[in-house]
């Protein structure tokens, strides 16, 4: 292939993929590492990438201590229970503990806050969600990270990080490509922060043919963050913990507001409320302390998202849907009217393309809500992602080595999604993580950890003709053909990316099997993961788009496997109405009350599994009464 | 689609091509003007339809559930710092404006250089706090927390 080599030699902090988590990192370690070399490697347009391209009306993590509303502590509690106890809450306190300082800074950039008239606090959604203008959300994060980076490389798709040859274990710096110049871009650098995102796209999406990009989780989340740490051995935690969203239906508009601020509720297709009589059933399947529905209401510790998932799945699977939002009370209210819509066009502006086009005014009809497919992430209400150390003055033993939100790979540290175990973060709280992570990374280099690494041109030469393999395979076999797509030597990146989608479907618990899996199904499910990735070997790009989407595949494949394998070694059901194990169908403290965490060897490719301890955070109070 | 771009007002600038986190709108090497290549890989984001300067590019909604006939329109204002939005109902019954703020500061203005803030001590260094902490965290002289300020522990197993 023709393509340039360009190498960017003595970075001190590299940044893969700069979304809400990137751009905290990029701003964040200019503060820390005045004199070091920051550059960013971005697969779109900072300006515009990632989850935030669209916007939101909403900040869903703050703690307004300020303001005398909550306290790190008080997070920590809500997040594990809407977990099912298994979060690393370590790293939810000290997310939560610096939340804060990034959203009051967010409002002096210029971010437009809602504030409440009477009490001058932030306008609450609920307990730990403030309102906001959000359309321009990311291009003024992106402002902030574009004056504190030495250079942004937009367009470079990330697709190998590279490894330190003098010390094992050790990350080196990344390659990628220019998806606009087809460049072989490397970068060599001391540390590498990645923050390229969740996934999307794993599990067969609810849409068909044209529509398939309208998934809740943007289409572009290909599960590079977990694809790239995967790949280099780094290991992870919680993947088998991927999300189902209740939304509205076929447009995914959000439901957050409604629920919350607008006060809808919903209803089944006979106009009953349905959720509270499927909790006694539950109750025997998770135990009673997630459903204790007046402690719940006394203490405003809400039903876990998962169960209220399950109550609507159970419910439709019964007969009696469609479930529908209740929205025609709440919408007479033009002031809140205008919320509901502006609460679409501020992030989902499908839902009111979809509204507009099919008459549906919610103010005269109530609109139906869905269940979406499954997607993979570690900052919504879900936490896959990478294992990762704690601060050092709050993590125990076995969650600390060394340098906050290091992986297990020396160097290498993760934000946002690609952090395992840290649900409800969210936009801030990626965003903090990314400013953690940068710290911790310039400290890592000030300790000297990042002394004599080398990296070989062998190394650098390989990965080049691996990123261009899809090229070159297309070029040897494509004239074996007349024409179209069907080719006994390859496979396109849409036809391997449909069989992925339709494997983990059917295997791993998506939509069409109503999110059911078991050990055996997961079993074939594994094997036929192997068959893609030989198929994948011999993927064929048209052209250097084509090239990006194969490699987005080659991510999304690494994760799924990473999935099905944790998938396959929890052996209960934790999260119903996320994913069931027909064959564990309950919740097993006694066995299961841990983490889960797996490594991939980059050599053999073999998984490896392990239960890593869960730790909560107890009270002095009731310890002192226990003792006594 | 889920967006198209119009012949007639599109003169090829590319701002579009630029912008999209997709990378799907491309300009055709033929008509010199843009397309979106993949329309089942569109979020219908409208990032490029706010970035175009022409008003070229529309969104007709997914064909696998949305019927034709209505209209998302957006304009979008840097300078007033605003965004306006027009939505028209298929049957025309409706016919929504809707304005709303996109930032409270003159663009990009009040984030500040951290190269030019002062450097931090080793004490700072060491410790856990971030830049402008704690004042930003609660803009008060409380410090940053901590398990022990809070009389709290982080304990094995399964809790109640
Ligand atoms: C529809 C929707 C609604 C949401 N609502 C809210 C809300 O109301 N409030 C809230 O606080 N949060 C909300 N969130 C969650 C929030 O957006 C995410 O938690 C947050 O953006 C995650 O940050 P991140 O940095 O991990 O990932 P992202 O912000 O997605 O950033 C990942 C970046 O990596 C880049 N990238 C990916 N692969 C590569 C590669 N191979 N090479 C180089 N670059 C790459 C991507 O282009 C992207 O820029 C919502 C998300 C969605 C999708
Ligand atoms: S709407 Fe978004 S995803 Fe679709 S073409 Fe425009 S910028 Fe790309
Ligand atoms: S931004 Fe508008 S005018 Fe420019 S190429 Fe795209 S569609 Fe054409």
């Amino acid at each position: 292939m023709g393509y340039k080599t360009v190498v960017e030699d003595g970075i001190d902090i590299l940044v893969c993929g700069a979304g809400l988590g990137g751009t905290g990192a990029a701003f964040e370690a200019r503060y820390w590492g005045k004199d070091k070399k920051i550059v960013i490697a971005e697969k779109a347009n900072i300006d515009r990438s990632g989850a935030v391209a669209q916007g939101l009306y909403a900040i869903n993590c703050y703690m307004g201590t300020r303001f005398g509303e909550n306290n790190p502590e008080d997070h920590v509690r809500y997040a594990r229970i809407d977990l099912m106890g298994m979060v690393r809450e370590d790293l939810l306190f000290d997310m939560a503990r610096h939340v804060d300082s990034t959203v009051h800074q967010f409002e002096e950039w210029g971010l437009p806050l809602m504030r409440n008239p009477k009490t001058g606090a932030y306008q609450r959604e609920g307990r730990w969600q403030i309102m906001i203008h959000g359309e321009s959300y990311k291009p003024i994060v992106a402002e902030a990270a574009k004056k504190s980076a030495d250079m942004v490389f937009n367009r470079v798709c990330v697709t190998h990080l590279l490894m330190d040859e003098s010390k094992e274990n050790r990350v080196a710096g990344a390659v990628g490509f220019n998806v606009r110049t087809g460049n072989y871009h490397v970068f060599k650098s001391k540390t590498v922060v990645v923050a390229a995102g969740g996934a999307s796209n794993i599990f067969k999406p609810r849409s068909v043919g044209e529509g398939a990009g309208r998934v809740w989780y943007a289409p572009w989340s290909s599960g590079s963050a977990y694809g790239l740490m995967i790949g280099a051995g780094a290991k992870m935690t919680q993947m088998e913990n991927r999300i189902v969203l209740a939304r509205f239906k076929d447009g995914y508009g959000p439901v957050g507001a409604y629920f919350l601020h607008l006060k809808t509720y919903t209803q089944n297709g006979m106009g009953e409320e349905y959720e509270s009589k499927w909790f006694p059933a539950l109750e025997k399947m998770v135990g009673k302390r997630y459903l204790d529905v007046e402690a719940s209401h006394l203490s405003h510790r809400p039903i876990p998202t998962c169960l209220r998932n399950h109550a609507f799945i159970n419910e439709v699977n019964a007969g009696r849907g469609p479930i529908h939002m209740v929205t025609m009370e709440a919408f007479q209210d033009p002031h809140l009217e205008e919320i509901g819509w502006h609460n679409f066009l501020g992030m989902t502006v499908g839902q009111a393309v979809l509204w507009a086009a099919t008459d549906v005014d919610p103010k005269y009809e109530n609109p139906e809500l869905t269940t979406s497919e499954p997607y993979v992430m570690g900052s919504h209400a879900t936490g896959c992602g990478a294992w990762c150390s704690g601060p050092e003055d709050l993590s125990p033993p076995e969650y600390f080595w060394g340098y906050n939100r290091m992986t297990t790979v020396e160097g290498l540290f993760g934000a946002g999604d690609a952090v395992g175990g840290t649900p409800h973060a969210f936009s801030s709280g990626s965003f903090t993580e990314g400013r953690l992570a940068a710290k911790a990374a310039c400290k890592y280099i000030d300790d000297g950890k990042a002394e004599g690494i080398r990296v070989s041109d062998e190394q650098i030469n390989r990965r080049k003709e691996e990123v261009y393999k899809p090229m070159e395979h297309y070029k040897l076999y494509r004239n074996e053909i007349t024409a179209g797509s069907v080719n006994p030597n390859y496979i396109n990146p849409r036809q391997g990316l449909d069989r992925l989608q339709k494997l983990m479907d059917e295997y791993c618990g998506g939509v069409t099997v109503s999110y059911m899996t078991n050990e055996k199904l997961l079993h074939i499910g594994l094997k036929k993961l192997k068959l893609l990735e030989e198929d994948l070997e011999k993927i064929a790009a048209e052209n250097i788009h084509e090239l990006l989407r194969a490699w987005e595949l080659k991510h999304r494949h690494l994760t799924s496997e990473a999935v099905m394998h944790h998938t396959l070694f929890r052996k209960e059901t934790r999260w119903p109405g996320y994913y069931y194990r027909g064959d564990a169908m309950k919740v097993d403290d006694e066995n299961w009350h841990v983490l889960t965490v797996s490594r991939r060897d980059p050599k053999t490719g073999e998984y490896s599994m392990e239960k890593a301890p869960c730790y909560h955070l107890i009270e002095d109070k009731q310890e002192t009464a226990e003792a006594a | 689609m889920p967006t198209f771009v119009y012949m007639t007002r599109c003169d090829g600038c590319g701002q579009c091509v630029d912008i999209c986190p997709s990378d799907i709108m491309h300009i055709d090497p033929v008509v010199r003007r843009a397309y979106n290549i993949e329309p089942n890989m569109c979020w219908e984001c409208y990032s490029c339809v706010k970035a175009c300067p022409h008003n070229a590019i529309d969104v007709r909604g997914y064909a696998d559930f949305a019927p034709l006939g209505h209209s998302v329109r957006v304009k979008r204002d840097e300078e007033k710092g605003v965004i306006a939005w027009r939505i028209i109902f298929r049957n025309g019954e409706k016919d929504m404006n809707l304005l709303a703020p996109i930032t409270t500061k003159p663009w990009g203005k009040h984030i500040p250089q951290l190269a030019d803030a002062p450097a931090p001590s080793q004490e700072m260094r060491d410790g856990e706090l971030l830049y402008n902490e704690p004042k930003y965290i609660r803009f008060d002289d409380g410090g940053l927390h901590t398990l022990e300020a809070a009389g709290l522990q982080l304990k094995v197993g399964v809790y109640e």
